[in-house]
């Protein structure tokens, strides 16, 4: 990436930006939790200005300010001038640069170390990736190769998203494999935080040994894997979210679906949605299950908020408190009336399964992926 | 303008003469009598002189500055595609249309566009023809650098000010203008394997330039035949098509606009038509809203065509 | 003032969490997006409720620590700048709609309710409401927007937005909270008046007589379709007439006026923007059809006439706020611009324009003039606007210089300058009659003895 961080002047600190396009509630997670003007996407490229003009030291505060930003993508979406494309990438851009000079905090250090030394970014060994599945056989030329990422090998939340596309897949007959302990991390977070020398090492590891197993398809658990992935420079095989397949699936009629009452509300990933623009097939999944009715939140679509998780936030938590986005969006699922809310990101998973607790509401509503809504529906029969 | 022959034939010999005629304050510029005198006698270039050198505007004074500002080249419009090959369509000042001029009926195309490829027709709505004359030639001087030996018009006054006004003023064309409805039937043709008949009923918006060129329409029928589109029979098509209405709104004649739209899409849903096809994107853009109104499907000819290559539109 | 002390103090108000004294977020609340000099502020607060308001305004009195309440700082005119240090207080955690009253049509806000959250609110629970949107960016607040008198898309028919207000909370200087209007006596928020106090005591004096924490505003019929027309004269002196006329039919929603040299087919010709709003498109033609009636012969001579507009051009005149105004900052590549609106009567709108021209080719900047009908025709705002690029002092000294001689210009033709920055105020204070300066004065000094409220604003 090349952003040239000298246009960051540009930014006129009006604030579209902090907003969705229905204005219906500021929509930039870092603002929703410190309400600091300074955390809004405004404020943020004028703190990045002052700095890199030498107004301003490098301190704790501007690294936090700088690291909230958790890369949604929503001051991009709703900015109103000509430059709004490169907003996200200016704050990638800030970023890098205090990686470069050594400032980063010691959590986002410790995060990228992590990655270029175990492939995850809590430092767990490579061993360990794939030992909690078994039963799943390894890649060898299957039409898909079904591409686990960090979340899904090593969180709970994720691997209960992993499981249960395993398990529709194998009920679809799909022909797929795993690469088990030989995965690499797909770098996405790499690349939000502004590290792009581990993202290219990452990329290029990832694709040479797809390119060593002739593999012509990556099917990805995580919108964050299949973002990055798409960023692959000249890569020979093609990215699909799992979501895409299931929707290919279901039109196909390869699940037998029994009727199965109750009301849904679904939760947009940003990787999926703002940056990649899929929003229907995961809805459309959802409304083929006879009797499931899908309501939507306030915030949806290219508007939707993010549950605050990306940019390495999943472990390094700056955005955490009462007033946490995750815990704000749970709220919001909440007033839908829903019992389950729908997800399609591992990440998004843990975020907002952490929030229900966090708020109390394990008895109101319950998280689950869209693949094992289907295996309900399937199961219920 | 309702005339009997005699008070007509009275009229145009004023204009002949050069006199002062109420023809040059009624006249709506519809270009209907360029299609009507099969001697080839121009009258609308006779009324367009006239009225510019009578200082009589059709349209208040500052539209006509209006129109005239907007196609002045800027900064930003660029005078030169060094990478552009033929196939090459122009695309005049409509640049929203070249994310919408893709798939198999696109493919290898090259695009010219901008102010510094603007056909300038429009300014015979406006009474200006002195700013056709005097633009003109450097628009063509900037298509024939670039060597093409034929160029494909998107838009139909860009085609028949090519041909047309050109050989009727004597402009030199140093390349073969190619209508859109040309380019469009001969890749259909060539795509013909691949056509499913859509199996509609269209009314078919006829702009007010395409009265200069009416022989390019042949085409026109051979892409509805190609398509399968029954082309329904209405009283106000072909000859008789009345305009989309917009520059009467721009001539502030307000109640002949909303009239005139009334009845051409009343017209349509008389015909049971179930789209209404356009070619001309300022027709589209005046009418598509009524013709939506009314139940029938707006839609540009090269996206029917795209649908009938079962590609899927934006 | 002990810092630390005071720090503590506040953390005890309002939380630790939300308050902040660091160097990253003085530098943000201590600028706005103007160009007004920076003036760096102490402390940073966020209060969530007014009894938090209250004891901060209470610890500023006895400290004698100015404060300085702020919504989202767009005033450009740097009236949410700490001239004299304090605690800027940001009012938008304070951000409740707490109540409309559909018969009686107003709603009840807080102080930090941003424009957007009520058109969004408004659209989604009471679609035939509506309150008077300015053009400002949707993240603006809309009691920040009552303080400057600002005027939105109603104002054409209802005034200044200032003119809707039906009740207001205000935390005075001692800290006491007080409530003018009906709101004042019980539960309704329905009218400020016949209540004795106006909330001329404290809208337009920027924070200086008290903080607003809440407002009741009046909402108007909303109906289902709107739609724009633009009639565009060569000749300014023209418009005026054109106002007069179409005030005249009482069939405009807003009546707008703009003019600009680029892109080129709006230059050298003024176009007012004339929308009209209906339940049923028969009420939208009856209107359309009235006031082009209403400007014939001007048509008919050829002086005017209205534009056909191309669905982009439609779709960005019916957008609501307008972000084309929003993008005029990044005509120089370099993120600003500054305006100086002038309130003038409609006459004296050739005038204006005239000077915009003059001071615009003297100072060697780009310009752009937008105007809003206020009342019937009873006066207008008139912007002067320049952009500037951040990354070059010389833009920004001739943006500078530029709005300035626009507010002289302003004075000059017997306008008021709208929210002036504070040395225009100092030049206003300077040019009132010394009684009404007096007035100006007591009031100030009654209702903030020890001179704590957003000082630098409204000083005599």
């Amino acid at each position: 990436m090349s952003v040239d961080l000298r246009n960051v002047h540009r930014c006129f600190r009006c604030g579209w930006c902090k907003l969705p396009s229905t204005f219906i509630d500021y929509n930039c997670p870092s603002y929703v939790r410190f309400h600091f003007e300074s955390y809004s996407p405004g404020g943020r490229l004028w703190l990045i200005r002052a700095w890199l003009k030498k107004e301003l030291r490098w301190s704790d505060r501007l690294a936090e300010i700088l690291f909230s930003c958790v890369g949604c993508r929503n001051c991009s979406e709703n900015c109103k001038m000509r430059f709004k494309d490169e907003v996200t990438d200016w704050i990638i851009a800030a970023k890098s640069v205090a990686i470069e000079e050594g400032l980063a905090p010691p959590k986002v250090r410790e995060f990228l170390e992590n990655i270029a030394k175990f492939g995850n970014p809590w430092g767990l060994p490579r061993s360990q990736r794939a030992t909690w599945i078994s039963g799943v056989k390894k890649y060898e030329g299957d039409e898909y190769l079904l591409y686990l990422g960090c979340e899904s090998s090593y969180l709970e939340a994720g691997r209960k998203v992993a499981r249960n596309v395993i398990e529709v897949l194998e009920a679809a007959g799909i022909s797929f494999g795993i690469l088990g302990n030989e995965e690499e991390c797909d770098g996405n977070e790499a690349y939000m935080l502004g590290e792009m020398g581990l993202f290219q090492e990452l990329a290029f590891k990832n694709m040479k040994l797809f390119q060593e197993l002739g593999v012509k398809k990556v099917l990805t658990i995580s919108p964050h894997a299949y973002n990055a992935m798409k960023k692959y420079p000249a890569r020979s095989f093609e990215v699909i979210h799992f979501t895409q397949l299931l929707y290919e699936l279901v039109k196909e009629g390869k699940f037998r679906f029994s009727r199965m009452e109750c009301k849904v509300t679904y939760h947009d990933p940003c990787f999926l949605g703002r940056y990649n623009g899929i929003y229907l097939e995961p809805r459309k999944i959802l409304l083929s299950i006879p009797g499931l009715k899908l309501v939507e939140m306030k915030r949806t679509r290219e508007n939707s908020f993010c549950c605050g998780g990306g940019s390495g936030n999943f472990v390094f938590d700056l955005l955490h408190g009462m007033e946490s986005p995750a815990r704000v969006r749970v709220r919001e699922a909440l007033e839908t009336g829903a019992k389950v809310l729908a997800i399609a990101c591992p990440i998004c998973r843990c975020m907002l399964e952490d929030a229900i607790k966090d708020e109390g509401l394990e008895e109101e509503f319950e998280v689950k992926d869209v693949a094992e809504m289907i295996l309900d529906s399937m199961k219920s029969r | 303008m309702r005339l009997d022959v005699e008070s007509a034939k009275k009229e145009i010999m004023r204009l002949i003469n050069g006199e002062e005629t109420f023809i040059l304050n009624e006249c709506v510029t519809c270009y209907a009598c360029e299609e009507y005198c099969k001697k080839g006698n121009h009258p609308f270039y006779l009324i367009t002189e006239l009225q510019e050198s009578k200082g009589i505007l059709p349209a208040p004074k500052p539209i006509v500055k209006q129109w005239i500002n907007m196609a002045i080249p800027t900064r930003k419009d660029t005078q030169y595609f060094p990478n552009s090959r033929e196939p090459v369509i122009s695309l005049c000042l409509f640049p929203e249309f070249m994310r919408e001029l893709r798939g198999k009926l696109f493919e290898g195309v090259s695009f010219i566009l901008g102010r510094h490829f603007y056909c300038q027709l429009a300014y015979l709505h406006f009474g200006k023809p002195s700013v056709i004359k005097e633009r003109l030639p450097k628009i063509i001087e900037n298509i024939a650098r670039h060597g093409f030996k034929e160029v494909v018009f998107f838009h139909d006054e860009c085609y028949s000010t090519f041909t047309s006004y050109a050989n009727a003023y004597g402009i030199e064309v140093p390349f073969r203008p190619v209508h859109f409805f040309e380019y469009l039937y001969n890749k259909l043709k060539a795509l013909e394997d691949k056509v499913k008949p859509l199996n509609v009923r269209i009314a078919y918006q006829r702009n007010c330039s395409t009265r200069l060129t009416p022989d390019k329409e042949q085409y026109l029928d051979r892409i509805f035949e190609l398509i399968g589109v029954e082309r329904t029979q209405r009283e106000y098509d072909k000859e008789k098509a009345l305009c989309c209405g917009g520059i009467f709104r721009g001539q502030q004649r307000y109640d002949l606009f909303v009239d005139v739209q009334r009845r051409n899409v009343e017209d349509m849903v008389k015909s049971k038509a179930e789209y209404c096809v356009f070619n001309c994107p300022y027709c589209y853009y005046t009418l598509a809203e009524r013709v939506y109104k009314a139940g029938i499907r707006p839609i540009m000819l090269h996206q029917l065509c795209r649908l009938a290559l079962g590609e899927t539109l934006r | 003032m002990n810092k630390k002390e005071v720090h503590k103090a506040l953390a005890e108000i309002v939380g630790e969490e939300y308050v902040s004294d660091s160097k990253e977020d003085l530098y943000i609340y201590s600028r706005d997006p103007g160009l007004a000099e920076p003036h760096e502020a102490d402390f940073v607060v966020l209060p969530k409720t007014v009894e938090e308001v209250q004891k901060i305004v209470q610890l500023a009195n006895k400290e004698r620590i100015p404060v300085i309440p702020a919504g989202a700082s767009l005033s450009l005119s740097g009236l949410t700048i700490p001239y004299k240090g304090g605690i800027v207080i940001d009012l938008r955690r304070m951000d409740k709609i707490i109540e409309v009253n559909r018969r009686s049509r107003y709603v009840v806000i807080e102080a930090g309710v941003t424009h957007g959250k009520l058109k969004a609110f408004l659209e989604e629970q009471y679609p035939d409401l509506c309150h008077s949107l300015p053009e400002a960016p949707p993240s603006a607040t809309v009691v920040g927007n009552l303080m400057i008198h600002g005027q939105g898309h109603l104002a054409q028919q209802y005034g200044f937005n200032s003119s809707m207000v039906t009740g207001l909370e205000i935390v005075l200087s001692s800290g006491e909270i007080c409530r003018i209007g009906s709101c004042a006596l019980g539960s309704y928020w329905f009218s400020l008046e016949p209540f004795p106090i106006p909330a001329g005591l404290f809208l337009g004096w920027f924070g200086a007589t008290g903080i607003v924490t809440k407002a009741g505003l009046r909402l108007y019929p909303k109906k289902k379709l709107r739609d724009v027309e633009v009639f565009v004269v060569e000749d300014p002196n023209l418009v005026p007439e054109v106002i007069y006329r179409v005030t005249h039919t009482e069939m405009a929603e807003d009546i707008t006026t703009s003019a600009q040299p680029y892109p080129l087919m709006f230059r050298d010709i003024v176009m007012i923007q004339i929308y009209i709003t209906g339940d049923e498109e028969e009420e939208l033609e009856f209107k359309r059809k009235l006031i082009w009636s209403s400007l014939r012969d001007i048509i008919n001579s050829k002086e005017g006439g209205f534009m056909t507009l191309a669905p982009n051009m439609k779709i960005a005149f019916l957008e609501r706020p307008m972000s084309n105004i929003t993008r005029f900052a990044d005509v120089l590549k370099g993120g600003g611009f500054v305006y100086c609106g002038a309130i003038i009567p409609i006459d004296m709108f050739s005038t204006a324009l005239k000077k915009l021209f003059e001071i615009a080719s003297r100072n060697q900047v780009t310009f752009s003039h937008t105007g809003r009908v206020i009342g019937r025709g009873h006066c207008m705002m008139f912007s002067f606007a320049y952009p500037f690029n951040r990354e070059d002092p010389e833009s920004m000294e001739k943006a500078r210089k530029a709005i300035q001689e626009s507010y002289i210009a302003t004075l000059e033709i017997g306008g008021i300058p709208w929210k002036p920055e504070p040395p225009i105020q100092r030049v206003l204070l300077e040019k009132m009659p010394r009684e009404t300066a007096e007035l100006l004065k007591r009031i100030r000094s009654l209702l903030d003895p020890n001179g704590i409220m957003n000082p630098g604003n409204w000083s005599v």
